[in-house]
């Protein structure tokens, strides 16, 4: 009896221990491409500053990511250090209590407001997450594809489709695009080439103004766009997912693609020679304009207990170390952070480029358009991948997306 | 000191009664309970009596969503009633066949898929029929059918038929072994004695055989509702949470999941989750419910 308990004290004790084990800090991520990279290089960085914090970079994979996070969040067992989705999504999980107010701590003063505004309240009065890094959107060619055609990347809509019809006579395919898996149908190509139409910011922001409608000319205009896409794609795209699209491109059987720059790392990795153009204009001398999305950001749980190291990491994830290498490791992560960063990638470092000469503007729908029901993001995933499919027409598409706005969304009634 | 008393028919019976109503009643309760809730912007729950169910079934917001969830599904079962339940059927008479060769290596080869995780059977499929690199149309081509190839699994026509015809051919297995156990039961002396009266071997089967094994074909019906009023995960693994083209392939299980865990920027309320699940297990009840007295109770039993 006696035995028994001291093994009971013992093993009591060792639990104890475990829980009250200072110095882990542990990241909810849903960036699986870059666990090796977290692995061997992010953190190896921060602990030779901090030596004695162990970390442990825990992703789940994109399209379980909220779903599970909310899970743990509610079940009190996720990790420390979240890693925030922009707008909407995390201003839920902060309304609940889910994330760490973050104004004032160190670190935050290194990034412009712009940046702030994905994870801040409405009111711009409190800040949930640390910026982490942008991605752009934009059009990938293949340059054995263009020099053996004699293409230059095409400036504007006309030298587009011309250069599309030129690819498709020679027996290649034009643009590596498919709708199965349904979302790069909006995330890449309406919310990539419709800032051109709807003049970035100030389209975006004149419907949440309720000025302007997607039934307007500058949105169906998009549409119209896509519609025309169906015969410049591969057979049977409408089965075509993404991982088909990629092969398509990295083989080297189509000319272009339509991409973010997350996907440099990939197209790289395959050894395929290839240069990114942005998403022609309507003629030329117009300005152009770019999505250059706030993707990535960071925040604390509230229930971590080791807030003080959270806080830490926070303010390494702030530093110009932090910056270069995640701008330059995770290729086509450009970082949001105020510090000068020299882009060694040249892909990446010609997107990045756009930014002088091109405005700059985040998706259409990430801030205030996803909050009702129906969801616009769902919508427009399902009504975009129609259009290219050929079975929604430009028209119908916007109503049907302006109709569920006007739905919930007073400005819009 | 053979009497057993009522306290230890209580001890003998706890075991199974705890696990069954902590694992198994408590949670089913929970959530019809939980669908009288709704979530507000803090994440708390409020009491909300009918509201989930009237969004629901009367919103068309969401009543469109549910009624071609729910249409699908319904078209989901025929297809299996129709294909995989009779080419099963068919599949165990030809096994219980005297003198068959190999008989066992059709049943292992015929069963196999069964065993086979979802998503491998989603990716192999995807594979086969992917309009780039699929096999499927150059085996069309072979026959001269080149021409008839379609990118099955993303036209709204065709999708929700492919899918299902997946799993029908991933789970043949189960009907065919569940009736070849039940033909192989029927003892000789019926059929000999059906023999001796001179019946044709099409008699046989349609008037002795298939009577005979009618509480099999009862339980393959019942278990094929049940299984595919449940289905979600080929869907999932081969056209995402979103089951498009277009909603083509969304069937009750996708769009409970939707509305539970929610999707990308679309924020899920277990709430309105709950009301979806009671909503399912209501329509799998009444099918179970309907089986149980309509058919059930009519079957015989046959001693022999």
């Amino acid at each position: 009896m006696k035995h028994t308990k001291h093994t009971l004290s013992m093993l009591s004790v060792a639990l104890l221990a475990g829980a009250a084990q200072a110095g882990t800090l542990s990241i909810e991520s849903w960036r699986v491409d870059d666990k090796a990279l977290w692995e061997d290089v992010l953190i190896p960085a921060f602990q030779k500053k901090h030596p004695g914090i162990t970390v442990k970079f825990a992703p789940t994979a994109p399209t379980e990511y909220d779903s599970s996070l909310t899970a743990r969040l509610t079940g009190g067992t996720a990790g420390d250090l979240i890693t925030c989705r922009p707008f909407d999504k995390s201003l839920d999980l902060y309304k609940k209590g889910q994330l760490e107010k973050l104004d004032g701590k160190p670190g935050m003063q290194h990034f412009p407001a712009s940046a702030k505004v994905a994870w801040q309240s409405d009111d711009g009065k409190d800040s949930f997450c640390m910026p982490m890094a942008s991605v752009m959107h934009g059009f990938f060619y293949n340059k054995k594809i263009f020099a053996d055609l004699k293409l230059a990347p095409p400036k504007t809509q006309a030298e587009f489709f011309a250069a599309l019809d030129k690819v498709k006579a020679a027996g290649k395919t034009p643009i590596a695009l498919g709708t199965a898996d349904q979302w790069e149908a909006n995330q890449i190509v309406f919310t990539g080439i419709g800032p051109n139409y709807w003049q970035g910011e100030a389209g975006r922001k004149a419907l949440i103004a309720g000025k302007a409608k997607f039934t307007d000319p500058q949105f169906v205009a998009v549409w119209e766009q896509m519609a025309k896409w169906a015969p410049y794609l591969a057979k049977g795209y409408s089965a075509q997912t993404y991982a088909d699209t990629q092969n398509l491109f990295a083989s080297g059987r189509a000319a272009i693609v339509p991409a973010g720059s997350w996907d440099i790392a990939y197209y790289k990795q395959q050894g395929l020679d290839f240069g990114a153009f942005a998403p022609p204009v309507a003629k030329a001398g117009d300005k152009c304009q770019i999505s250059d999305h706030t993707d990535i950001g960071i925040g604390i749980n509230p229930k971590s207990k080791n807030k003080a190291d959270a806080s830490k990491f926070l303010e390494w994830i702030a530093s110009a170390e932090f910056a270069d290498l995640y701008t330059n490791k995770v290729t086509g992560f450009f970082s949001l952070s105020s510090h000068p960063i020299e882009v060694k990638d040249q892909v990446a470092k010609s997107m990045l480029d756009w930014r002088k000469s091109c405005g700059s503007t985040i998706r259409l729908n990430a801030q205030v358009l996803n909050r009702g029901e129906p969801n616009m993001e769902t919508e427009l995933w399902n009504v975009n991948s129609q259009v290219l499919n050929g079975k929604l027409a430009p028209k119908a598409a916007a109503q049907q997306i302006q109709a569920g706005f006007a739905k919930w969304y007073k400005p819009q009634q | 000191m053979n009497r057993i008393a009522r306290w230890q028919i209580a001890i003998f019976l706890a075991p199974a009664l705890l696990i069954y109503a902590s694992f198994s009643a408590w949670p089913l309760l929970d959530t019809l309970g939980l669908g009288f809730f709704n979530t507000d912007e803090a994440g708390q729950q409020h009491f909300a009596g009918l509201a989930n169910y009237y969004k629901l079934l009367l919103d068309p917001q969401w009543s469109d969503g549910f009624w071609n969830a729910m249409g699908n599904n319904v078209e989901f079962f025929f297809i299996h009633m129709l294909v995989q339940n009779p080419i099963g059927l068919l599949l165990a008479a030809l096994l219980s066949l005297k003198g068959v060769r190999f008989a066992k290596s059709y049943q292992t080869l015929l069963f196999l898929p069964t065993l086979l995780s979802v998503v491998i059977i989603g990716f192999i499929w995807q594979l086969i029929l992917s309009p780039l690199w699929g096999v499927a149309e150059s085996l069309l081509a072979q026959v001269g059918l080149a021409e008839h190839f379609q990118p099955w699994l993303g036209e709204e026509g065709s999708a929700l038929l492919t899918l299902a015809l997946i799993s029908v051919w991933q789970f043949i297995g189960i009907p065919m072994m569940l009736i070849y156990a039940a033909l192989i039961a029927i003892p000789e002396e019926v059929i000999e004695a059906a023999r001796v009266e001179g019946a044709s071997a099409w008699r046989i089967f349609w008037q002795i055989r298939l009577p005979l094994i009618l509480p099999t074909l009862g339980l393959v019906t019942i278990l094929t509702y049940v299984g595919n009023f449940n289905a979600f995960d080929l869907i999932y693994s081969v056209k995402g949470a979103l089951a498009g083209p277009n909603y083509s392939t969304d069937i009750l299980g996708t769009y409970f999941y939707r509305t539970f865990f929610g999707y990308q920027s679309q924020i899920g309320s277990p709430t309105m989750g709950a009301a979806v699940a009671t909503l399912m297990f209501l329509v799998i009840l009444a099918g179970v419910g309907v089986y149980f007295f309509a058919v059930q109770r009519r079957l015989q039993r046959h001693a022999f």
